[in-house]
């Protein structure tokens, strides 16, 4: 008996050990590496960086990647203009998802795999297909321009293509599922007895959704809303695609500081910054969480 | 006593089915009414129609002289205490019990008092703090009762109470229920399927199948004096003797049975002629076992053999093999402390009743 006891042991610390050894290799890592990257100058060589420690041994490290990201507008516009796009996209995919999912969420069995199956089935068709298929849809010449036309409701095309408003439809469509994921499994989780007993207890229906519905879907509108933020953030294709050169999103910036300037260590640099970004809401949501927990019991 | 709650010619369709089906009932203020059915026999739609919670297809529902039919759930003096209980899981026992007044916008020391006095009377004032999830059952079942009751409603609307509860609990929390509804003189309209519950807490007992009431009355009378075989069967166990009528007064008749192999006599009002054929129903318990045949005049014999028995602790039950291969539940009371059994498989018996005991029940 002591035996297998142990044995149990063994395989759940393996078990256990296995996914975080995967994170240390594959995430803390690359991290370590882009870090030391970013605290390098940039020469013309291969790897195109100043090493860490010099010829005589010195630590040879210096903050002056961030600092200029500091100090050049660009930068705080880009991160700024990236913030408020994967904000809005997030916003809008929330409004979106939030119905689709209740909606879900509140259909019979049946209906309910079947429309389910309905929201992951764009992940069958490659990404960047379906980013290409927006192209073809905003065109000046594309379906959107040429129905609107046809019906007259306009008289020459709009420029759809190659701008802010395309990044944001692009985002906006290719995030939604992760919104309506967690959402549904949120909302269907509710009992809906609890919505009827506050409708019973004097709760309109527009209370008792504030009241009830909401903040019991709240797990899954935080989780929901940072599945589409974080990767809105970073994200690289669509912003290339379907944006014009002056839409400059933070995704884009760090592409091209890789491999346009090859300035690596700037663009590590930024990306550090990102990160940091991304990393501070979420560690505040995360405390935010435990303390209402906390306050439950 | 002036009927409180007025139910006229209500139904309730589901496309082409009649969950609900034209069905009329009178409830007296502070009755503890019972609505008794099997699954799906509509008695939970007709308790969403009195919460407003469904629209219904005809028909009216009154509250003390006031239509309601069709307000909103928010606005009704009802309100219900739902089989999930539907405690909020997101707030404390207080808040939950406080929110029905919340929503009224009472002003906050008058909540706080009524809180504390709801509190108390389900016992839950050291629970006040607890979320839903820190709470046994029953705890959770007195805070949804408390914050249904705490809106002072006209009548309380509980969908099967203590059936998510275990055995000593229920019997605990049936008198509990009693005593609120006594104290509170508050009309509650209850809706089970479990027929013993029915019978001790209501003054009540609505029977309903199909989607309508098969009859409606004390629970003596439903069990003693069921009007036909679907209530007869469905509360409680009986036995039933298909029989011929041979001959009929207004006070009882007699009626040939081959599956009893004699003529029964039954006492009572019936509804039968001569040449009708009824079934004869008598409850197990009251029926007789003897191993020799009973001399006292008037009173139903049948012989027969032990088929089959079964020990209960406080009574046994006992089938009963007639001639005719019929097998009658008998259920008698174990009045004496012994060890060794009155009787034995194949035992030959006698069966014995009143005719007064005989229900006559007609197709």
């Amino acid at each position: 008996m002591a035996a297998t006891a142990s044995n149990d042991q063994v395989w759940r610390r393996v078990a256990v050990a296995v996914p975080y050894l995967w994170l240390l290799v594959f995430f803390l890592a690359p991290f370590a590496i882009i870090l030391k990257i970013s605290l390098a100058d940039p020469v013309i060589a291969q790897p195109p960086f100043t090493p860490t420690f010099d010829e005589s041994g010195d630590l040879s490290v210096s903050a002056d990647n961030f600092r200029f990201l500091l100090t050049d507008k660009l930068y705080a516009i880009t991160y700024a203009r990236s913030v408020i796009m994967a904000g809005a996209a997030t916003l809008l995919c929330l409004a979106l998802g939030f119905p689709m999912a209740y909606g879900i969420a509140r259909a019979n069995a049946a209906t309910r795999n079947l429309l389910l199956l309905l929201i992951v089935l764009p992940f069958w068709i490659s990404f960047l297909l379906r980013v290409y298929a927006w192209m073809g849809l905003m065109n000046n010449y594309g379906v959107i321009n040429n129905v609107l036309m046809w019906l007259g409701v306009i008289d020459h095309p709009l420029q759809l293509m190659y701008t802010d408003f395309a990044i944001f439809v692009g985002l906006a469509y290719s995030y939604l599922p992760f919104m309506i994921l967690p959402l549904y499994a949120s909302l269907e989780r509710m009992d809906m007895d609890l919505v009827e007993a506050a409708q019973d207890l004097g709760a309109s229906r527009t209370r008792a959704f504030w009241d009830i519905t909401w903040p019991l879907a709240k797990p899954g509108v935080i989780a929901g809303c940072l599945l589409v933020f974080i990767p809105a953030m970073g994200e690289y294709v669509i912003p290339y695609l379907l944006g014009g050169p002056e839409s400059l999103l933070i995704g884009r910036v760090l592409f091209d500081e890789f491999f346009v300037n090859r300035d690596w260590p700037l663009a590590s640099a930024v990306a550090i910054v990102l990160l940091l970004l991304l990393v501070v809401p979420i560690v505040l949501l995360q405390r935010y969480q435990a303390r209402s927990q906390e306050e439950a019991t | 006593m002036k009927d409180f709650i007025r139910i006229r010619g209500l139904s309730k369709h589901f496309g082409d089915f009649a969950a609900v089906d034209r069905v009329d009932l009178d409830i007296a203020a502070g009755e503890l009414f019972a609505i008794l059915g099997g699954s799906g026999c509509g008695k939970t739609t007709l308790l969403r129609m009195l919460a407003g919670f469904e629209v219904p297809t005809a028909g009216t529902i009154e509250i003390d002289g006031v239509d309601i039919t069709h307000r909103p759930p928010y606005d009704r003096p009802v309100n219900m205490m739902f089989q999930s209980y539907a405690v909020f899981p997101h707030m404390n026992v207080e808040k939950n019990i406080a929110y029905g007044l919340r929503k009224d916008k009472v002003a906050g020391n008058e909540i706080n008092r009524r809180v504390d006095e709801m509190l108390k009377l389900v016992q839950l004032s050291d629970f006040r703090n607890r979320k839903p999830e820190q709470l046994s059952g029953g705890q959770r079942q007195r805070v949804a009762l408390a914050r249904a009751l705490i809106k002072q409603p006209k009548v309380l609307l509980l969908d099967e109470p203590l059936a998510a509860l275990d055995k000593k609990l229920r019997e605990r929390t049936q008198f509990e229920l009693m005593n609120i509804q006594d104290e509170l003189g508050i009309t509650f309209v209850v809706v089970t399927h479990d027929q013993e519950e029915a019978m001790t807490l209501s003054s009540r007992i609505a029977v309903m199948n199909r989607g309508r009431f098969r009859q409606v009355g004390t629970p003596k009378e439903v069990y003693e004096f069921p009007k036909d075989r679907f209530v007869a069967e469905f509360i409680g166990t009986i036995n039933t003797f298909r029989s011929e009528v041979k001959a009929a007064s207004d006070d009882g008749l007699e009626a040939f049975s081959e599956e009893a192999g004699i003529t029964l006599i039954a006492h009572g009002e019936h509804a039968a002629k001569v040449g009708d054929t009824v079934d004869i129903a008598v409850r197990p318990e009251k029926i007789f076992l003897d191993k020799e045949k009973p001399t006292d005049s008037g009173v139903i014999c049948i012989p027969g053999v032990v088929d089959d028995f079964g020990y209960l602790g406080n009574r046994s039950l006992y089938r009963v093999r007639l001639e005719s291969g019929k097998i009658v539940q008998v259920s008698s009371q174990n009045r004496r402390r012994s060890v060794t059994r009155f009787l034995e498989w194949e035992d030959e018996v006698w069966l014995s009743w009143q005719p007064a005991s005989a229900v006559v029940l007609v197709d």
